[in-house]
């Protein structure tokens, strides 16, 4: 008997909700004024939040779970018991526009298991997109798998009608992979994300200066925004400071707008290879927090390698105040003085609040409350800082400081 | 003491006409009481004037303004009106101030207002419906603040051609496909049923939750209880909630899976035949793009092998593949690349009759955020690379061999070389051999008298190379 659309939909979004991103921001701003339907503002909406805390912003789908590939950590590889499906393009569209006019979603984000070869596959998610786009209109937000292996001309003409564009790499090394998703070929998955960021880039090459205009005419569109990676956290054996140095070599070589950062996750269909333990959380959390020092805060990674002796973050403490517990010597902080790059190292201090304080310091010189007041807390930074009118005295010595300053273990909070 | 009345829904404008009132009857903050115009006052209405005082704000209040007016605060009306008196008594950057209390106060509302519109984008579900022969899209939402006007226009952005009508508590407005009308405030109703947001959509969030994940907090901040009521799924939460954990019980009690049949016709499949190799300069290549003799391949994108005519009378060892080439898979493509052809082409050379490579075949780099910093090889790296190298030689035996900078010659002739001292000339064991700069080093010249002198030096050389 062929499966209803609704158990489709139901095989289909279980296998894919394994893929962290869900982001609907960043890209042109589109509307639908001229005609068609839907919008973007480059800002990103999440339409809901399920109980595991990760927003819905975009029907996460496969169209197909049939899958040549063995990953032990994937819950579509072939030895799996899962139900198989297939949505065809016409379906996917279908549930994209239904979910759209009702204001449930963003977009589309379109995965695929491959069945058949990796260019079939890609040429399938193109055909959903342009579908979408050349039929019906379409204005919202599309993310689209590349397929590592996928010919480069099909890539080329995925950019043309998604939004993003993302790879996943899903092991932080070679050997990772050689262990768990052994056919997988990292050279054809790097070579995927060269791809993309050459594309992008000549698209933007291609921007000449229009003829008696200042300036230079938009560039071409081609996944305006950006491209994304996911490494799967706990599934191999990988250190952080591995998934680190693993992702500052991915940043830096192909432009990509983020790296997510999943904790492997049971799935119920265990695989012989990997047993089906779930990663902490809160060991995903920290890899966060330490991607965003990386990228925002001005650390490299041999600052992190410092706030991370064994190679492993601390889930006790974040790792901003693992490393300045390591480096005491460089506080207290004048926050009325220090320079913004300075400020950005105290614990508790966001890029907002420091960029908060700079700004109202040229009015008045700033007190504890006021720090207070722009930052949100005060708790971890107070150490750390001095003010108009406070200075930490022995706190900066105290061996029982990190103490202090780990929160205390919480309950977990229960509602119904 | 004055009463400024003022309903509890009033506008910028509303209150940009009280404001000027009191300010022409210079009326200061604590004289003035703004309150409802229902409630009973013992205090004399700010009385009318002919001519209030014309005047600009600066643009952070302006902004201020527009959002921290839409709360529903009673307060909003006073504060806002304290922070402009004060800008127009001598501190006219104060709305920029985020320290001060009333600003911060300010702030705060009108992050609050930003938050329910922001939710009331995200949160506002639609029905479809059938009325008369039209298709309509309805809505109930309760916003928190008084946002409507701000929060509407989104949606005609991004729903114009739908027929569509949104109540609210606060006011509904209707979009007929080119036409916004607002109208007065609205009672809820008994939402109409429709199939996609009833199952499609239920469906898909009851699916997208990940039982292993539980994380209440962040959705009760994130997704909190006071617009539920707007939202069909949010009945399914307490049994999803309840449901997990049994559910991982399940997960972690079950044995691993038996693999379905076409798992094993998959895995039996014999694999593809690798295509045949043309000659054994295309086998060298296959084999390099292979290499793990040092720890290079780990961070760069694949290994770049040379390129051009196994017979070529000419070969150029550069030092190794830099961004661009790593990124393309072939030599000599990048920024030095480009000012190497201009060289080749005014040397009277053709690219394409000469073999070109590198002394080392991965890129060798530093991550610094989005760029790739250049790091030289090491002695061991270009050791250990010298494989490839001296295979390349073997298969095409130039008749000469010309290394581009420092690198290339101490590969090729097994000893640090100073390109300075040693330009011209030189062996490289049995093969004869010239030593020039790599173009990399005219592009790092900094001044462009010195660029152009150098530049013409290596255009000579190219020159000596190709009539020798």
């Amino acid at each position: 008997m062929p499966l209803s659309l609704l158990r489709k939909l139901e095989i289909l979004a279980d296998a894919a909700k394994y893929d962290a991103s869900c982001a609907s921001s960043g890209g042109a701003k589109r509307n639908a004024r001229d005609g068609g339907i839907g919008s973007t503002t480059g800002a990103g909406i999440c339409h809901a939040y399920t109980p595991d805390g990760r927003c819905v912003s975009l029907l996460k789908i496969l169209l197909t779970n049939f899958c040549r590939y063995d990953c032990a950590y994937c819950v579509s590889r072939r030895s799996s018991n899962v139900e198989r499906a297939r949505l065809s393009v016409a379906e996917v569209v279908q549930l994209t526009l239904d979910l759209y006019r009702r204001n449930c979603i963003e977009g589309l984000f379109l995965s695929s298991g491959i069945a058949r070869s990796e260019d079939d596959t890609m040429s399938d998610l193109v055909a959903v997109a342009k579908t979408l786009r050349l039929e019906h209109g379409f204005k919202g937000y599309i993310h689209l798998k590349t397929i590592p292996g996928a010919d480069e001309r099909l890539i080329g003409e995925a950019g043309l009608y998604a939004d993003r564009l993302s790879l996943n790499m899903e092991l932080p090394t070679e050997a990772a992979l050689k262990a768990y998703a052994p056919e997988k070929d990292l050279g054809a998955m790097k070579k995927g994300l060269a791809t993309t960021r050459s594309c992008i880039e000549a698209a933007f090459g291609e921007a000449k200066p229009a003829r008696g205009r200042i300036g230079r005419v938009a560039p071409r569109r081609f996944a305006p925004a950006g491209q994304s990676t996911q490494v799967i956290v706990g599934a191999d054996r990988s250190s952080d400071i591995t998934i680190l140095r693993s992702s500052a070599a991915l940043y830096s070589s192909y432009d990509l707008k983020r790296v997510y950062y999943s904790a492997f996750s049971p799935t119920g269909h265990p695989s012989a290879a990997l047993p089906d333990i779930a990663t902490p959380l809160l060991r995903e959390h920290r890899l966060y927090q330490a991607d965003w020092l990386l990228r925002f805060y001005g650390f490299d990674l041999r600052d992190l390698e410092q706030a991370t002796p064994e190679g492993m973050l601390s889930l006790e403490i974040d790792p901003k105040l693992a490393w300045a517990l390591a480096h005491r010597g460089d506080f207290p902080l004048d926050v009325n003085k220090a320079p913004r790059e300075r400020l950005l190292r105290v614990p508790g201090l966001g890029v907002r609040a420091v960029d908060r304080i700079i700004a109202a310091r040229r009015l008045a010189a700033l007190g504890l409350a006021d720090i207070a007041r722009l930052a949100g807390a005060i708790g971890r930074a107070r150490p750390f800082i001095v003010t108009r009118d406070w200075r930490p005295r022995s706190l900066l010595d105290d061996g029982a400081l990190r103490r202090k300053l780990t929160p205390r273990a919480k309950q977990l909070e229960l509602f119904g | 003491m004055y009463w400024a009345p003022m309903p509890i829904d009033a506008d910028a404008v509303q209150f940009r006409a009280m404001a000027r009132r009191c300010l022409t009857l210079d009326i200061a903050p604590p004289k003035v009481s703004f309150a409802s115009p229902d409630a009973a006052s013992l205090f004399d209405r700010v009385p009318e004037v002919d001519a209030p005082a014309s005047f600009s704000v600066p643009k952070a209040y302006a902004e201020l303004l527009k959002l921290a007016i839409c709360h529903q605060a009673p307060d909003r009306f006073s504060l806002l009106y304290d922070v402009l008196w004060r800008i127009r008594h001598g501190e006219a950057s104060l709305a920029d101030n985020p320290a001060d209390a009333a600003v911060a106060r300010l702030n705060d509302y009108a992050h609050n207002v930003r938050r329910d519109i922001h939710k009331m984008h995200a949160f506002l579900r639609f029905r479809e419906q059938r009325v008369d022969d039209r298709t309509v899209f309805t809505s109930w939402f309760e916003p928190k603040h008084f946002i409507l006007h701000e929060a509407v226009p989104f949606f005609v952005d991004r729903f114009s051609t739908m027929e569509w009508f949104i109540a609210t508590p606060i006011g509904t407005a209707a979009w007929n496909g080119s036409e916004l009308v607002y109208g007065p405030p609205a009672e809820r109703t008994p939402p109409p049923a429709d199939a996609v947001l009833d199952e499609t959509w239920l469906t898909y969030y009851r699916t997208t939750f990940n039982p292993a994940r539980l994380r209440l907090k962040a959705l009760a901040t994130e997704m909190p209880r006071h617009y539920w009521v707007n939202m069909p799924e949010t009945q399914l939460i307490p049994a999803m909630v309840a449901g997990s954990g049994r559910r991982l019980q399940e997960m972690a009690a079950r044995a691993p899976d038996l693999a379905p049949r076409f798992a094993g016709k998959i895995a039996a499949r014999p694999a593809a035949p690798l295509p045949p190799v043309a000659d054994a300069l295309s086998a060298v290549k296959e084999e390099i793009a292979h290499c793990r003799r040092c720890l290079l391949h780990c961070a760069a994108t694949q290994a770049v092998p040379g390129e051009g005519p196994a017979d070529a009378a000419l070969m150029l060892v550069g030092e190794q593949p830099g961004d661009a080439e790593d990124l393309a898979g072939r030599p000599f493509v990048g920024p030095a690349g480009q000012l190497l052809d201009r060289a080749l082409a005014e040397a009277g050379l053709d690219r394409d009759r000469l073999y070109l490579t590198n002394a080392v075949k991965h890129f060798k780099y530093e991550p610094r955020g989005k760029r790739r910093i250049h790091q030289r090889p090491n002695a061991g790296e270009v050791q250990s690379c010298k494989w490839w190298l001296n295979r390349e030689i073997a298969l095409v035996r130039p008749r000469l061999i010309v290394a581009l900078g420092a690198t290339a010659a101490g590969a090729l002739s097994g000893r640090a070389v100073s390109v300075t001292k040693e330009r011209g000339p030189m062996s490289f064991g049995e093969a004869q051999g010239f030593v020039t700069v790599h173009p990399s080093f005219l592009l790092r010249l900094p001044d462009d008298s010195a660029r152009e002198r150098e530049y013409r030096n290596f255009v000579a050389d190219l020159g000596r190379v190709a009539s020798a």
